[in-house]
């Protein structure tokens, strides 16, 4: 056990961490150059597209320091606020971690969330200030922000490049010497830690753990505490590039499991496996039930593809046990399912692996927040409300509740007044504000989530010009002034566009989501007026004139195949369209109303 | 080049073993063809092609290449039906498209071919920035009353890349309004109409015995052979088209070689040209063909696809042919991809 080193990376997205990674493997001779390609434990495509890591992995890696041989095991964590509990749980399985800076970029919002998280878990932190070869990196001034930081030694703070390869040694020096070794009684009965499970459609969901107290063995009968199932582990190992089945896990390791379980949701990320005969009294602390945070219908275009999405996402539920869905039905989209998600990366993912991965053409309806409303008849019992068409008829409601967030954003003191304008615009209540350096400022607000789902992200980037980090963490919920906005399309309510505001905002949106529509839906054959109504009283009103020509005028000999290609194209576009009445709307029209600044 | 041209009709004669009905000089300006030039490509093709007995040649004209000795050197060669390139009989129109005519030869030219030519064809063009309801009706009005038996009239089309476009870009030239287009095709139908002209195809209107025969062969499927440098042919099956690089195209025939790509026809291409050039003719589209031809998967497809569009006014039955209503006709590129076929 005092050769075992567990560690995770802090790091911000594009500071390099997975870059890092693949560094280390090489230099412990874990990868070899055959196997080798970029971003190695991102494994998903989207992962290696988007350059962020979506799912925790974990690898184990052999080096030999001063004479004896060191077990290290990296546990990789996601790198978005979408996903903070799993890297709370990844965090809470090791003694270490690296926390990665770009000397270019200094310390951002969410690593420093995550690096509270680590010193709450007593977690050694080693400094590396990453990208030092770049012609832009601030060596000296960000080494101090990490000193102020930490209140750390300047020496402590390890400088790297990840891209030459500068300053790996030093690192993989510093885990040993630094990183203490585990703790934990190896005569005590099973308490292991899951931090991560992936699904493998042939051997069923594999569990990543790691070992507080005691061990665990092939064959061995387990329980799972949280969920109270019982199963036999039929396969242990290590996790080296490849699997390596081991008869026994020791105290303070880390592993996989195989029991052939089906479904990734019996598998939750936080929760204790113990020995099903002789238990351990003691649940590794910090388990929760993941809640999803954001809402939206998942519709098929085409309506006869209901069952096969529903197929579609019952397995893409096996291996992302944070998505839940239900079946709901629309009156503008037919049947479909109402979905829940950790945030709107999430459900940007999910979109788009139903696509590539399960050929699906989807249409995501407006995303909404879970909110509580409560009528007169019955003022103390809420009623769920994740879906704008649920919440009860104005005349009969008392209130509504939405949730609100704790977010934190560190930026530049030159974009300060830009931020605190668009957070107050999205309601926010500014609650702190710290000026960490004299050039970086840590600004908190109270807001709604809500605000949040809708084009937050983006504008951010937009008035600081890239130069602000954000996180959050839900605060509970509070009362608020919200309205039901629905859109007609010609007349008719659809559903789908329908969004819950607060009044005070409900008539600027709603013109802005009139105008988006315009531009969005093609012109057809007749005018389409598009209107923006609080009941029946209309916000707003544009009109998409109708077409008048659509004809080529010539069409001989050598027009015949380029001018069909053409109108195939067109037709490919046209199945991408939901019909609603008889107006046709493109699949990005729905999610498109939430970018409503562009 | 005609040296070429020949050598291409020869290393082709097999791929059309019909008899050869229309034959038809068009792209670029084959009015400058000498009579020499024309003479060696009509010897080709009898002696290589089986040519029927009253088969329709066209030749595509500009007003200003049109004089007297032309005319007598077309009519001799064997040339027995004219397509003049007039556009516009007003000067703005013509200036505005780039025209190397003006309005004078506009006429001249029609009453010039007259003396030689009974079956002859005019393009107009309508929509044009500027265009006038008034001006356009005059136009219709003049081609009429020269007793002209065909007219090829064309909505503008702003190409892309093209000076009228970065003129349009700029604002130089005030945008084109599909309402205006729309309101001239309008006239232009009602017009045709009252003087005895069919229209067979979108663009195109005849009196009784003047369709062009070359041209319904294209929206007929008809196998046809194309010569020279970006010229298409179809088979039935397959459609090809030259090089347009006239320098290569010649390289390529010199040494022996056919400078063509190919392309085959799914059965769903099949399909999606039949539809798109049915809603265009008069023909429309027959549902025994589609039945025979493509299957009653096919024909159940047209049937669901086309049910709003009846609903809506743009499509009709007449007994067992799908056809585009005067209403529809304006917008029929995007009715066609509706009905297309697409895995």
């Amino acid at each position: 056990m005092k050769n075992i080193r567990n560690f995770c990376i802090i790091a911000h997205i594009d500071h390099g961490k997975s870059t890092l990674a693949d560094r280390l493997l090489d230099a412990t001779g874990t990868v070899t150059s055959r196997e080798k390609q970029d971003q190695l434990l991102d494994s998903m495509d989207l992962e290696r597209e988007r350059g962020i890591t979506i799912k925790s992995h974990a690898i184990q890696m052999d080096y030999v320091h001063k004479g004896e041989k060191y077990t290290l095991n990296l546990i990789d964590t996601p790198g978005h606020v979408d996903f903070s509990y799993e890297v709370s749980r990844s965090i809470a399985a090791c003694e270490g971690a690296l926390l990665i800076v770009d000397a270019a970029q200094s310390i951002q919002a969410q690593t420093i969330s995550n690096l509270y998280l680590a010193l709450e878990n007593d977690l050694t932190i080693i400094p590396v200030l990453n990208k030092v070869d770049l012609p832009s990196a601030n060596i000296e001034e960000v080494t101090d922000d990490i000193v102020d930081l930490l209140g750390c030694d300047p020496e402590e703070v390890i400088p790297a490049s990840a891209k030459t390869g500068v300053g790996i040694e030093e690192i993989l020096t510093a885990i040993i010497d630094r990183v203490p070794p585990p703790k934990g009684d190896p005569n005590q009965s099973l308490q292991a830690l899951i931090f991560d499970s992936v699904y493998n459609p042939f051997r069923g969901v594999e569990t990543y753990f790691r070992v507080l107290n005691g061990e665990i063995s092939k064959g061995q009968h387990i329980k799972f505490m949280a969920t109270g199932k019982s199963y036999f582990a039929d396969e242990v190992g290590t996790l080296k590039l490849k699997q390596v089945p081991k008869t026994v896990i020791k105290t303070g390791d880390v592993g996989y499991l195989i029991t052939g379980i089906k479904e990734a949701k019996e598998v939750k990320v936080g929760d204790t496996i113990t020995d099903s005969k002789n238990p351990t009294t003691n649940m590794v602390e910090g388990f929760e039930d993941v809640k999803p945070m954001v809402f939206a219908g998942i519709y098929p275009v085409d309506t006869e593809e209901y069952e096969e999405l529903r197929n579609s996402m019952e397995k893409l539920q096996l291996n992302d046990a944070s998505l839940v869905f239900q079946p709901e039905s629309s009156a503008a989209l037919g049947f479909g399912f109402r979905c829940g998600f950790l945030g709107m990366l999430h459900l940007e993912i999910i979109q788009e692996r139903l696509e590539r991965e399960f050929d699906m053409t989807v249409i995501t309806t407006v995303p909404n927040v879970s909110y509580q409303a409560y009528t007169h008849k019955d003022p103390e019992t809420p009623i769920l409300v994740n879906n704008p068409s649920d919440l009860p008829e104005p005349s009969s409601l008392n209130r509504v509740e939405e949730p609100y967030i704790k977010a934190t954003i560190i930026t530049k003191s030159d974009f300060v007044g830009n931020v605190m304008s668009l957070c107050i615009e999205k309601r926010g209540e500014i609650t702190n504000q710290t000026y960490l350096t004299t050039e970086r400022v840590e600004l908190s607000f109270d807001m709604p989530l809500a605000e949040i789902v809708f084009d937050f992200y983006d504008r951010l980037k937009t008035v600081s010009k890239g130069y602000a980090s954000f996180d959050y963490s839900p605060i509970g919920l509070r009362t608020s002034q919200l309205v039901k906005v629905d859109v007609l399309l010609n007349g008719n309510i659809v559903d789908a566009l329908s969004a819950l505001l607060h009044k005070d905002n409900a008539y600027d949106i709603g013109k802005k989501m009139c105008e988006k529509l315009r531009q969005l839906i093609p012109r057809q054959q007749f005018d389409i007026p598009i209107q923006a109504a609080i009941g029946a009283k209309i916000i707003s009103r544009e009109t998409v004139k109708a077409l008048r020509k659509d004809v080529t005028a010539k069409c001989y000999g050598g027009d015949i195949s380029r001018k069909r290609k053409l109108l195939e194209k067109q037709k490919k576009g046209k199945k991408r369209m939901r019909q609603v009445g008889n107006v046709e709307i493109p699949q990005e029209a729905f999610m498109a109303v939430l970018k409503l600044n562009d | 080049m005609v040296e070429a041209l020949c050598v291409e009709l020869e290393l082709r004669k097999a791929e059309l073993q019909e008899e050869v009905e229309t034959i038809y000089f068009g792209g670029g300006t084959p009015s400058l063809l000498a009579s020499e030039e024309l003479a060696a490509i009509f010897e080709t093709i009898y002696k290589h092609y089986k040519v029927s007995k009253n088969p329709e040649i066209t030749l595509e004209a500009n007003p200003d290449d049109l004089s007297e000795e032309k005319l007598k050197t077309f009519k001799s060669a064997g040339i027995n039906r004219l397509s003049i390139g007039v556009q516009s009989f007003f000067e703005e129109d013509l200036q505005l498209m780039n025209r190397a005519h003006n309005e004078k030869e506009a006429f001249a030219s029609i009453e010039m071919a007259q003396l030689f030519f009974e079956n002859i064809s005019i393009d107009l063009i309508y929509g044009i920035p500027g265009m006038t309801n008034e001006r356009w009706l005059k136009n219709l009005e003049i081609a009429i009353s020269l007793n002209v038996p065909h007219l090829s009239c064309y909505a503008l089309t702003v190409e892309p890349k093209t000076a009228l476009e970065t003129f349009i870009k700029k604002g130089i030239v005030p945008e084109v309004e599909d309402g205006v287009a729309a309101d001239h095709h309008k006239l232009l139908i009602a017009e045709t109409s009252k003087a005895g002209y069919d229209n067979y195809e979108f663009s195109n209107f005849g009196k009784d015995g003047f369709y062009s025969k070359n041209n319904t062969a294209y929206w007929q499927g008809k196998p046809y052979l194309g010569i020279g440098p970006s010229a298409h042919g179809y088979n039935g099956k397959e459609r090809s088209w030259n090089v347009s690089n006239n320098t290569i195209y010649i390289k390529k025939i010199r040494e022996g070689e056919l400078p063509l790509t190919k392309e085959l026809l799914s059965i769903n291409d099949r399909f999606n040209e039949y539809v798109m050039t049915g809603l265009r003719t008069k023909w429309g589209i027959s549902m025994k063909r589609v039945e025979t031809e493509f299957g009653s998967e096919y024909r159940k497809h047209i049937d669901n696809q086309s049910k709003n569009h009846i609903n809506n006014g743009i499509l009709k039955f007449d007994g067992d042919i799908l056809k585009i209503t005067a209403k529809g006709k304006f917008l029929s590129d995007g009715v066609a991809s509706d009905l297309f076929f697409i895995d």
